[in-house]
C-alpha cells in the first residue's frame, strides 16, 4: 500500500511570503491569495506583468513575486494598455479598489474594456476608500455612514452606488464581467473559480475580462471582523448581486 | 543631390519619431497638432507600429507609461491645454525614471485661449509643470529640420538619463512647410541596456516601476538621484546657437519661432552696422547658463525676446554676468500677436550702446 502523504494545501508560488500590512478581517488578502493561486493554476507567474493601483491595493508588488508597474490613481487600465500593447504576449492583470476604478478612474476602465484590451481587471468592491481613511466611494450604500457621510449617503445629494459589473457587462468589447464575495467558504471557492475563468478568458486571447470581488473593511466599516463579514451577505450582496453578468469566451 | 521634402514641422515630428525606431504613439486630437496622430495613424501600420487614439490625455499619458515600463520606445503628443492634462502622467514617469517624448505644439492660453503660436508654456516646461520637484529635458527647435533632427535626439537623451523629454515647438512651428532634409537615424553605441523593463520576471528577480518610496530616507535618496541625473544634464547636454558673440555689444536671445523673427531683425541691425549678437537656447532645460555667463562676458547688454509677457527671461537673469543689464520684449501670445522683425529692430535700436 502506497503511504506517501500528497500535499493538498500550499502557499502559492506567486506569493511571497511576506506577512501583509492588511488590517486585521481586511480580505485583501484572501483576494490576494485567490489571484496568486490562479496564476500559479495557468503557470504564468513568469510571464506575468500586475499594475498596481492607488489604495490599500498598492502594495501589489510586495505581496506577488512578479513584474509589476505602479499606475497613478485610477490608471491602471490606461497602464495597462500600454503595457499590453507593448507585450501582447505576456499575462496582464489591475488590481484596483473603488475609489481607484468607479470613480477617478471610469473613464480609463470603461475605455479599456471598449476596446476590449486583452487584459483582466480585479476589482475590489468595500464600499469605502480604505487607504485615506473610510471616506464616501462611489460603491458606499444608500444611508452607509463613511467619514464624509457622517449621516449615511444621501442618494438625492450623493448618487447611488454604481454597479461596475453590470455596467461594464454592457459594453461590446467586454468578453468576461462577474461579480463574487470572499465572505463564506463555499463564496471564496466560487470566487477563485470565477477570477480562473477570468484568466483564461485572457490567456486563451479571448478579450477583456472583469471581476468583481465583494471585500470587507471592518476598520473603516466601525465593525469587528465577523460582523463586517456578516454585513457583505446582509447588505452589500442585495445591492450588487453576485453573478456572471457576460461571458462571450466560448463563443 | 540629397533627398529635399516640404513637409509641414508636425510631419517632421512624426517622420523623426519613426525613424528613430518609435512604434507606439498614444494620443488625443487637439489644434494645432493634429497631423502628428493623422500622420502617425497612416504610416504605423506599413511598420508593424500601435498607434491609439485614447479616451483622454490622462489615458494617453498612462499608456505611454505602460508602453515605456516595458523597455519601448513611446511618445504622445498635444498642445498646451492637453499638456496641462498630461502632466499628472509626467510627474509620475519622472518619479518612476521612464523615458518617454511627449510633444507639446503650444497654443496660447490660458484655459482655451486660442490657437496662436504661444512661449506662454515655458515655466510649466522647464520647471517641471507637474507637482514633485522633477524636471523633463526640454528640446526647443526653431525649424523644420529640428522638429525631425531634435524629436531623435530627445529619444536618445530620454533613454540614456531615463528623464522624460519634451519636445517645446509651437503653432507656427508645427504648421509651416519649409525644406527636410530626412537621414537615417543611428543610435548611440553607448545607450544603456534596458534592465529595469518589466517583462515577466522569467527567471530573473522581480522587477517594480514605482514612484513610491514609504521607508525610512528612500524618498529623499530617490530625490538626490533625480537631482544628480539633472546635474549631469547640465554638466554634459546643454545645446545652443550663437553668432556674432565675438564683437557683440548687444546679445538678443530667443528660442523656437521667435528666435526666427530675432535673426532676421539682427541681420537688419548688423546691415545698420549694430554689433548685434544672438544665444538660442536649444535645451530649455538644461539651460545653457555657461553660455550666457561666457556671452556676457563680451557683451554687457541682453535683450530677450519671447512671445509671452516674460518667462525665458527670469533664467536669463540667473545665467548672464553680474553687470550685464538684460531687457525683455515680449507680447502675450494671441491671433495678430506675433511680432515683425522690424517691431524686435526698434527694441535693438532702443537697447543698444556702442
Amino acid at each position: 500500500m502506497s503511504s506517501a502523504l500528497q500535499q493538498v494545501f500550499a502557499h502559492p508560488v506567486s506569493l511571497k511570503d511576506v506577512q501583509t500590512h492588511f488590517c486585521p478581517g481586511c480580505q485583501h488578502g484572501t483576494i490576494h491569495r485567490l489571484v496568486a493561486e490562479a496564476m500559479d493554476h495557468f503557470g504564468v507567474q513568469e510571464k506575468t506583468i500586475g499594475v498596481a493601483s492607488v489604495g490599500c491595493s498598492v502594495f501589489l508588488y510586495g505581496y506577488f513575486d512578479i513584474d509589476v508597474v505602479e499606475a497613478p490613481h485610477g490608471r491602471a487600465p490606461a497602464v495597462a494598455t500600454g503595457v499590453k500593447r507593448a507585450c501582447p504576449d505576456k499575462f496582464v492583470f489591475t488590481y484596483q479598489g473603488d475609489g481607484d476604478l468607479a470613480a477617478i478612474g471610469t473613464s480609463e476602465i470603461i475605455h479599456a474594456a471598449n476596446r476590449g484590451e486583452g487584459m483582466t481587471v480585479i476589482f475590489v468592491n468595500n464600499t469605502t476608500y480604505g487607504m485615506t481613511g473610510g471616506q464616501m466611494a462611489p460603491t458606499t450604500l444608500p444611508s452607509q455612514k463613511t467619514s464624509t457621510s457622517p449621516y449615511g449617503r444621501n442618494v438625492a445629494n450623493d448618487g447611488y452606488p454604481i454597479r461596475m459589473a453590470e455596467l461594464l457587462a454592457q459594453l461590446e468589447g467586454v468578453t468576461y464581467s462577474a461579480r463574487v464575495a470572499v465572505n463564506t467558504p463555499k463564496n471564496v471557492v466560487q470566487a477563485g473559480r470565477v477570477i480562473k475563468q477570468a484568466f483564461e478568458t485572457q490567456i486563451q486571447g479571448r478579450g477583456f475580462s472583469f471581476v468583481e470581488v465583494l471585500s470587507a473593511c471592518p476598520t473603516n466599516w466601525g465593525m469587528d471582523p465577523l460582523k463586517a463579514n456578516a454585513r457583505i451577505g446582509e447588505e452589500m450582496i442585495p445591492y450588487f448581486p453576485l453573478a456572471t453578468f457576460k461571458d462571450t469566451s466560448a463563443a | 543631390m540629397q533627398k529635399r521634402l516640404l513637409v509641414k514641422g508636425n510631419e517632421a515630428v512624426a517622420m523623426g519619431a519613426i525613424e528613430a525606431g518609435c512604434r507606439f504613439y498614444f494620443g488625443y486630437p487637439i489644434t494645432p497638432q493634429s497631423d502628428i496622430p493623422e500622420y502617425i495613424s497612416r504610416e504605423f501600420p506599413k511598420v508593424g507600429g500601435t498607434f491609439i487614439q485614447a479616451e483622454s490625455e490622462i489615458a494617453s499619458i498612462n499608456m505611454l507609461l505602460g508602453a515605456s515600463a516595458c523597455g519601448q520606445r513611446a511618445m504622445t503628443s498635444s498642445s498646451s491645454p492637453g499638456i496641462s492634462l498630461k502632466q499628472e502622467g509626467i510627474s509620475y514617469m519622472a518619479g518612476s525614471e521612464l523615458p518617454g517624448l511627449i510633444v507639446n505644439i503650444a497654443r496660447s492660453g490660458p484655459g482655451l485661449g486660442g490657437i496662436d503660436a504661444s512661449q506662454s508654456d515655458y515655466f510649466q516646461a522647464v520647471k517641471g509643470g507637474g507637482h514633485g520637484g522633477y524636471h523633463t529635458i526640454v528640446l526647443a527647435p526653431n525649424s523644420v529640420q529640428e522638429m525631425y533632427d531634435l524629436t531623435m535626439l530627445a529619444f536618445d537623451l530620454s533613454d540614456r538619463y531615463r528623464v522624460p523629454a519634451m519636445l517645446l515647438g509651437d503653432s507656427v512651428l508645427g504648421q509651416m512647410k519649409e525644406a527636410l532634409i530626412p537621414h537615417p537615424y543611428v543610435a548611440p553605441a553607448d545607450l544603456p541596456a534596458k534592465d529595469w523593463a518589466v517583462s515577466g520576471k522569467d527567471g530573473r528577480a522581480q522587477r517594480v516601476v514605482k514612484s513610491l518610496y514609504l521607508g525610512d530616507g528612500e524618498l529623499e535618496a530617490h530625490n538626490w538621484k533625480l537631482h544628480r541625473k539633472y546635474q549631469e544634464l547640465r554638466e554634459r547636454e546643454v545645446r545652443c546657437e550663437t553668432a556674432g558673440l565675438d564683437d557683440a555689444k548687444l546679445l538678443v536671445t530667443a528660442f523656437g519661432v521667435t528666435a526666427r523673427i530675432a535673426k532676421t531683425a539682427i541681420r537688419m541691425a548688423r546691415e545698420e552696422g549694430l554689433k548685434v549678437g544672438l544665444l538660442r537656447p536649444i535645451t530649455l532645460f538644461p539651460f545653457p547658463d555657461k553660455a550666457f555667463a561666457d556671452a556676457t562676458a563680451v557683451a554687457k547688454r541682453v535683450l530677450c525676446f519671447e512671445l509671452n509677457t516674460g518667462q525665458m527671461v527670469e533664467d536669463v537673469r540667473l545665467s548672464v554676468a553680474r553687470d550685464a543689464d538684460v531687457f525683455f520684449y515680449g507680447r502675450p501670445p494671441g491671433a495678430g500677436s506675433l511680432p515683425t522683425p522690424e517691431e524686435l529692430l526698434a527694441q535693438i535700436r532702443k537697447h543698444y550702446k556702442d
